[in-house]
């Protein structure tokens, strides 16, 4: 049996719960390395502290919010055809538009691209898109080197790990830790724990690298039906290196990125630093609109960009799920969730991690692989508050909770639908309406719970592994109630 | 109408004028769990002229169901409340979770039956968590007749941001003259109860409930006061449980309702605890 049986068309196969149960085992984990609670805890205390400061203004904020929500809903009302004009323009701009519907062809292409061009490096930009469909495994598999040159996606390649955060994907890392795997893995490089000569360490791996590399790759943040742009937005200019010194220049980015005019960049882009990093502008931003053309003295001789859906498809063709595609990458839900503060990113096990991943993940992967992952939220409604583009969060969650239990049928709105299905949970709620639908049925059961207290367990599943078991009071409100009357 | 959890800024709401009578929604862990904070707040409600309704149909709003991504089961269990308030009176719970429920929650859950719809839009309208409606409706002020004290605040993520009722709890505690609000670290992250979360998840469950624990007793407050039972028995249980294991026979923070609190320290004759 596949690992990830795909139940649309009404299989109704029993669904394996490995990945459910290794979700815990790293939950688990996480939750108890006072290291990592500590780390996180500081690291997203400080990023809260960076994105109120650029929001003094409550109402301020309220109407930027409205009206990037409102920019998204309408891109993404028209998406096909902006799509169409996207591809028109770019290759009017001299853009070669390539689609892909999942990570292989998105990958297949690029090495397409990059054997074309008999390239031997590739050197990138930060993408969370590339990320998504493991570019660097596959591009490793092929005999082609994938180095990455934002400092904080460098560190966690040197290390062999996975970005814990999908704007500071290093943000698990202390300072000495990063020192010491520099000291082992960097040619030549004594010890140090100097931020600043750590920094410079970098740098230079990375400038010789920019200048032999024979394709870059970047992502997307914003694509401008309209003119036909790739907008880019970073902090440390590997961005544009990686976009204009090698020859050939590969974007890739997923298929809902794209905006009409570009008017709608600006407020976009204004509202993502800010929640992003607490930053008025970015030291970077870049657009892109085009290979060099032949009275220019320098970018790359031909462009790609690769669109990719990867279950955004999916998404996009169900009203509620849609404002899933909302998101505009800040990372703002993650670092004011009270759960991914306390577990980090890489437990989740997914390439997007926190309330975002909880939520777009089901769509990439399946509910097969994610079914758990919706109900590690408390809904306290954080992410939903700080969303620059106001997704409802924890309202898609209970959708997707739902769309988990569900018993699977014919014609699903997600892959996977009914992977969390359990018969016993399913009595239970049944069980419970019947009881609580019914006033006769609620008054004698509530009456037996509170007439034998003295049976209410001392171990209550998980509420008394850290608390007082839960016992009836002896007297019910309406008994009380009625006493007085 | 969409939830208002992506807030922060939620709608001003317009309140009613002081009513002859109010329908008094406990919700189901007050009628089993903690009934002394809803007949405090039944008194209290009572002592300002308000004649109280209890009606005795009620059982759940359906949110654990709602919650845990069964909304067949929670419709049947709101369908069956739909019909316990006939009078146009205002419904006041003792929770903002519950109240945030009813209030945007059951217009959701009946959006394919028109009828059950526009009753659940009706209930919804007049549907008042009890602090909001002891602050805006009946304009709750009385002599602090207790003695000089620090209490902490918790706000349940529901009045936070659902109901918009978080600044209600500090505005009423404020009007006790001899009592001082002492702001806890974190004070606008969840106690880590999210109903079956805690359940489910307890490990997340158990760090996110410690850190509120430390932080609320981090105050030097003598207890803690909440409007939400459900974060009100996640800290209270937590806190005695680590009691326990220290051998402590004094409560190192005990908590109640705000139902409780402002009803002992304006005078009034709390109900016997259970």
């Amino acid at each position: 049996m596949s690992a990830q049986p795909n139940i649309r068309g009404g299989d109704t196969r029993p669904i394996a719960f490995v990945s459910a149960q290794a979700l815990r085992e790293r939950m688990h984990e996480a939750v108890n390395d006072p290291h990592l609670r500590t780390s996180f805890r500081g690291a997203m205390d400080f990023l809260m502290a960076k994105r109120a400061a650029q929001f003094p203004d409550e109402s301020e904020l309220a109407s930027l919010r409205t009206q990037s929500e409102g920019i998204r809903q309408y891109s993404l009302s028209k998406l096909p055809e902006l799509l169409e004009q996207l591809e028109a323009n770019l290759t009017r701009n001299g853009v070669q538009v390539h689609w892909a519907a999942d990570p292989d062809e998105a990958n297949a292409i690029m090495l397409g691209i990059a054997r074309r061009h008999s390239a031997k490096t590739i050197v990138k930009g930060k993408s969370m898109v590339s990320e998504e469909i493991e570019f660097n495994h596959a591009m490793e598999a092929a005999g082609v080197e994938a180095l990455e040159s934002d400092m904080g996606e460098y560190i966690v390649q040197l290390a062999g790990e996975k970005p814990s955060h999908i704007i500071m994907p290093a943000i698990h890392k202390t300072k000495e830790q990063i020192a010491r795997l520099f000291a082992d893995k960097v040619p030549g490089v004594d010890y140090t724990d100097n931020v600043d000569a750590l920094i410079q360490i970098g740098r230079q791996v990375l400038r010789e690298k920019f200048e032999h590399a024979d394709i870059g790759l970047s992502g997307v943040n914003f694509a401008v039906a309209e003119t036909g742009t790739l907008c880019l937005v970073e902090n440390e200019g590997n961005g544009r290196m990686c976009t204009t010194v090698p020859r050939v220049h590969m974007a890739i980015t997923g298929i809902e990125k794209v905006v009409e005019k570009l008017e709608h960049v600006a407020p976009l882009f204004s509202i993502l630093t800010r929640s992003a990093t607490g930053q008025a502008v970015t030291t970077y931003f870049n657009m892109i609109s085009g290979p060099r053309k032949p009275d220019e003295k320098d970018g790359p001789e031909e462009v790609h960009l690769i669109l990719l859906d990867n279950g955004r498809s999916q998404a996009y063709a169900d009203e509620q799920l849609r404002k899933t595609l909302q998101c505009i990458r800040c990372g703002a839900c993650m670092n004011h969730c009270p759960v991914y503060t306390r577990i980090g990113g890489h437990a989740y096990g997914t390439t997007y991690p926190g309330p975002i991943g909880k939520i777009v993940s089901p769509h990439m992967m399946g509910l097969a692989q994610t079914h758990l992952l919706p109900t590690v939220s408390t809904l306290c409604g954080a992410c939903g508050e700080v969303c620059p583009v106001k997704i409802p969060i924890p309202e898609l969650l209970v959708r997707l909770r739902g769309e988990a239990q569900s018993a699977p049928h014919a014609n699903p709105a997600m892959v996977g639908q009914g992977a969390g299905y359990s018969a016993l949970a399913s009595f239970v709620w049944r069980t419970w309406a019947r009881i609580y639908a019914r006033p006769a049925n609620y008054r004698l059961f509530s009456w037996l719970a509170s007439r034998f207290r003295m049976f209410a367990p001392s171990r209550q599943s998980g509420w008394t592994a850290a608390r007082t078991p839960l016992k009836p009071a002896p007297r019910r409100l309406r008994d009380r109630v009625r006493d007085r009357r | 109408m969409s939830s208002p959890s992506n807030g922060p800024a939620l709608p001003a709401r317009t309140y009613p004028k002081r009513p002859a009578a109010v329908y008094f929604y406990a919700t189901c862990l007050v009628d089993l769990f903690v009934p002394e904070a809803g007949m405090d707040a039944i008194t209290l409600l009572e002592r300002e002229g308000i004649r109280v309704i209890f009606p005795e149909g009620q059982s759940c709003c359906g949110q654990p169901a709602f919650s845990s991504g069964f909304p067949d089961e929670a419709r049947k269990v709101a369908a069956s409340q739909l019909d316990l308030f006939p009078e146009d009176y205002p419904i006041v719970v003792p929770s903002g979770s519950c109240a945030g429920m009813i209030r945007w929650h059951w217009e959701k859950i009946f959006a394919d039956d028109p009828t059950l719809h526009a009753r659940a839009a009706a209930v919804a309208a007049r549907t008042f968590e009890l602090a909001e409606f002891l602050l805006h409706v009946v304009g709750f002020q009385r002599r602090d007749e207790g003695e000089p004290i620090a209490v902490t605040l918790h706000t349940s993520c529901s009045a936070r941001r659902e109901m918009g009722t978080h600044l209600v709890g500090r505005e009423l505690l404020a009007r006790l003259g001899n009592v001082t609000l002492a702001h806890h670290d974190h004070e606008s992250e969840c106690c880590g109860f999210g109903g079956s979360f805690s359940l489910k998840h307890p490990d997340i469950s158990t760090a996110m409930v410690s850190d509120k624990v430390a932080a609320l007793k981090a105050t030097g407050a003598r207890e803690v006061v909440t409007a939400d039972c459900g974060c009100l028995l996640n800290i209270t249980k937590r806190a005695e449980k680590e009691d326990l294991d220290a051998g402590r026979a004094q409560p190192s923070l005990p908590g109640e309702h705000l139902a409780t609190f402002l009803l002992r320290r304006t005078g009034g004759q709390v109900a016997e605890r259970s």
